[in-house]
């Protein structure tokens, strides 16, 4: 199918990217960061044709179904909104370098996606046929995909205060090529302000989708209450900045950790807990 | 109340007003709330959980309420208590915000003067003709202005979204709402479950605390179905179950209520009557068959006729020979498949499977007679899951609340633009409660058009 082969592509111009954004880091010539994103932007067209096409392709062989059902597509899709949500922000606020420290999430996504996942198109058990599906998935995912950003983000932020703090901050230097510490504390912060409305949105649209299909909106299930421990350390994050005045290191730490109980929510809950999210099984 | 009595109180208050008590209650709730997905819960709790741990372990878990951990007394009382924080948050900080909002103080002080983004322009005209001039150049640029004489200036305050620094209690009130709906669910309503067999009719639901609720009218199950996606390749039908489909009469008194007879009911497509619902979440075999039903081919002849087969007894084949079932089996991946014995007189019976999803297969088999399996006598039941929740529209009104909250908090911003006129000259200011950059943007452009006015 050609849908596979685009993704292929997409896996390929990621990979690329990431390693330019890499050479951008070390080398801080302005036309390899403007490369980097171009390679970021090609594989975002290239797999966005690519994911249409799948879906495309799903009602050829009469199965009919966005393409957001199983591991692999959701992986994919996670993939892509990372790169969405990066491209948002580097042409918001022209801080290109932080790709450096995003793409390679977006390429280990593609890479465990196109590597070891199964990629067939399966037909939908009946508890997922439901619009709700397309409004769950890409809320829940680009919010997951701004809190990936927000993490990379505060990694950066983490290794910039710790070189400035040993006064390494001559001149030329690796960290240089870095936006200012205010500013990577500043994109934190905004990222989950973008990620938190969309998560909220996530939850109430899989309650109320669970609602119509089992008529229960809230039932405690592992996925669910992971979601919840997510949205509570994010509001944990939002109102410490707020009115704690947590900035910086603590709020880059609390982004990460946010971040890894995302991915926890998204991965771990499905495969090694169990529950009513179907698609962590792996075969 | 004496001076300790009023400190005491006093502590209470603050206590419940902090936020540093906000920020425990997240982290706590997002520690706590891990056990749950780790230790399975009531009712989903698998029997043979309880061999793997100890009995110990059980007993302490069971005084902790780990196994119906959310709703344990301590995991309720957290909740409870971030509730009341909220509360009392909002009772302490509204009434300045609300102040703020709806009384602004519409002179600039000299502090803010310091501190924010400030741009200075030549008059030309008198200090009244000016001030009208700014204050007509604001209301259309910008927002009607409140003019205010201090002394020998004037000051021309504007403001644009000032309420939208209520929308973070939009939030928080969402949050009371949600808890409210689930209040009013649990209180006003039940869940439930009954498993209809087709052809009969029930008025009763088991509810989930084990008492049986009375509908109010009665519920008929038609008829249930399942049917299968067709298997990649060809070749019929395949394991993968395509729909689950409930046909449903609802009477009232034994009277036909119009618009619910015959009513579809499917996964994702319930059925609602008088603010009761009916999903579909299960089915099964309702009894044991006694007639298994079989087309036979004779291959020679290409002639085929109907064969009906029962347990324990011979049946005799359109060839002669004799034959009866001995099994049923359901197994993942092949689905119903009889077993059946064949036999010609006195010889030994031999035995062989017939599959009802794969018609085709017998034919492999090279018999001079071919089966297909076409089904049997047993009725279906469909298990349907019954809920009554009046509180499910204050939880969605409350989740709408939360989402218009979390944009008006996060995306909109309360944009103040003062102006100082003075003899021969004006000062105009600007402060965002968010989003600096964009602002200044803005209030940059504002007084760059300004300047280049004559006033």
């Amino acid at each position: 199918m050609l849908s596979a082969k685009l993704f292929n592509a997409t896996t390929i111009f990621y990979m690329a990217s990431t390693l330019v954004f890499f050479g951008y880091l070390a080398g801080r010539n302005k036309h390899v960061g403007t490369a980097a994103s171009a390679l970021a932007w090609i594989g975002f067209v290239v797999q966005t044709a690519a994911i249409g096409l799948r879906w495309k392709e799903s009602y050829d062989i009469g199965l009919g179904h966005a393409p957001m059902s199983n591991l692999y597509e959701s992986v994919v899709f996670f993939a892509w909104s990372i790169v969405l949500i990066f491209g948002i922000i580097d042409i918001k606020y022209k801080y290109r370098i932080i790709g450096a420290f995003v793409m390679p999430f977006a390429l280990m996504g593609m890479a465990w996606a196109q590597l070891y996942l199964p990629t067939d198109i399966n037909p939908l058990m009946p508890a997922l046929q439901s619009n709700w599906l397309l409004y769950h998935v890409i809320t829940c995912f680009l919010g997951y995909a701004a809190f990936a950003v927000a993490c990379g983000v505060s990694i950066m932020y983490l290794i910039k205060a710790k070189s400035e703090e040993k006064g390494n901050e001559a001149a030329g230097g690796l960290m240089s090529q870095f936006p200012p510490t205010r500013a990577l504390d500043d994109l934190n912060y905004k990222a989950i302000m973008v990620g938190f409305p969309l998560l909220t949105l996530g939850i109430i649209t899989g309650a109320a989708w669970a609602n119509y299909a089992w008529g229960t909106y809230w039932s405690w299930d592992p996925k669910e209450t992971w979601s919840l421990i997510v949205w509570f350390v994010y509001a944990a994050f939002l109102h410490a900045r707020f009115t704690k005045g947590w900035v910086g290191k603590r709020a880059a730490w609390l982004s990460i950790i946010g971040f890894a109980a995302t991915i926890f929510c998204y991965l771990g809950v499905n495969l090694l807990l169990s529950g009513l999210h179907s698609y962590g099984n792996m075969s | 109340m004496s001076t300790n009595q009023r400190g005491f109180v006093q502590q209470v208050w603050d206590f419940f007003c902090s936020l540093k008590l906000t920020l425990f209650l997240l982290i706590t709730l997002a520690i706590t709330s891990i056990i749950g997905t780790v230790i399975p819960q009531y009712p989903n709790i698998d029997e043979r959980y309880w061999a793997t741990i100890s009995a110990g372990r059980k007993a302490l878990y069971e005084k902790l309420g780990f196994f119906d951990m959310y709703h344990s007394w301590w995991f309720l009382a957290l909740l409870a208590l971030f509730c009341i924080n909220l509360i009392a948050c909002s009772i302490k900080r509204l009434p300045h915000v609300f102040k703020f909002v709806s009384e602004p103080a519409t002179t600039i002080s000299e502090t803010q003067q310091k501190i924010f983004p400030c741009k200075e322009l030549k008059l030309e005209g008198s200090l009244d003709a000016s001030r009208d001039k700014l204050a007509a150049f604001l209301g259309a640029r910008f927002a009607t202005p409140t003019i205010t004489q201090v002394g020998n200036q004037y000051h021309l305050f504007a403001q644009k979204n000032a309420w939208c620094r209520l929308g973070v209690y939009v939030v928080h009130f969402s949050i009371l709402v949600i808890m409210a709906g689930t209040i009013i669910g649990n209180i006003g309503g039940y869940k439930g479950f009954v498993a209809i067999v087709e052809g009969e009719t029930i008025n009763m639901v088991k509810a989930r605390n084990g008492k049986d609720v009375p509908l109010g009218f009665e519920v008929k199950c038609d008829q249930f179905t399942v049917s299968f996606y067709d298997a990649p390749g060809g070749g019929g039908p395949s394991q993968m179950p395509k729909e689950f489909k409930s046909i449903l009469t609802l009477t009232e008194n034994g009277k036909e209520i119009p618009g619910y007879k015959h009513v579809r009911v499917v996964v994702n497509e319930p059925l609602t009557y008088k603010g009761i619902t009916f999903y579909q979440s299960s089915y099964g075999q309702a009894n044991d068959p006694s007639q298994f039903f079989f087309t036979v081919k004779q291959r020679e002849s290409g002639k085929s006729e109907q064969v009906v087969l029962r347990p324990g007894s011979q049946t005799r084949l359109p060839d002669g020979r004799s034959a009866s079932i001995v099994d049923l089996t359901d197994n993942p991946g092949e689905g119903l498949a009889a077993v059946l014995g064949v036999s010609d007189k006195g010889a030994e019976p031999k035995f062989f499977k017939v599959y009802k999803n794969n018609p085709g297969l017998d034919d492999l088999r090279g018999d001079r007679l071919i089966f297909t399996f076409t089904g049997t006598d047993a009725r279906m039941y469909t298990g349907l899951q019954v809920n009554k929740d009046p509180g499910v529209w204050v939880v969605w009104a409350g989740c709408l609340m939360m989402c218009l909250g979390l944009c008006i908090a996060f995306f909109m911003s309360h944009k103040r633009v003062w102006i100082v006129v003075q003899h021969g000259y004006a000062r105009i200011y600007g402060n965002a409660s968010k989003n600096q950059p964009a602002f200044l943007t803005e209030f940059e452009r504002l007084a760059e058009e300004l300047q280049k006015q004559t006033i």
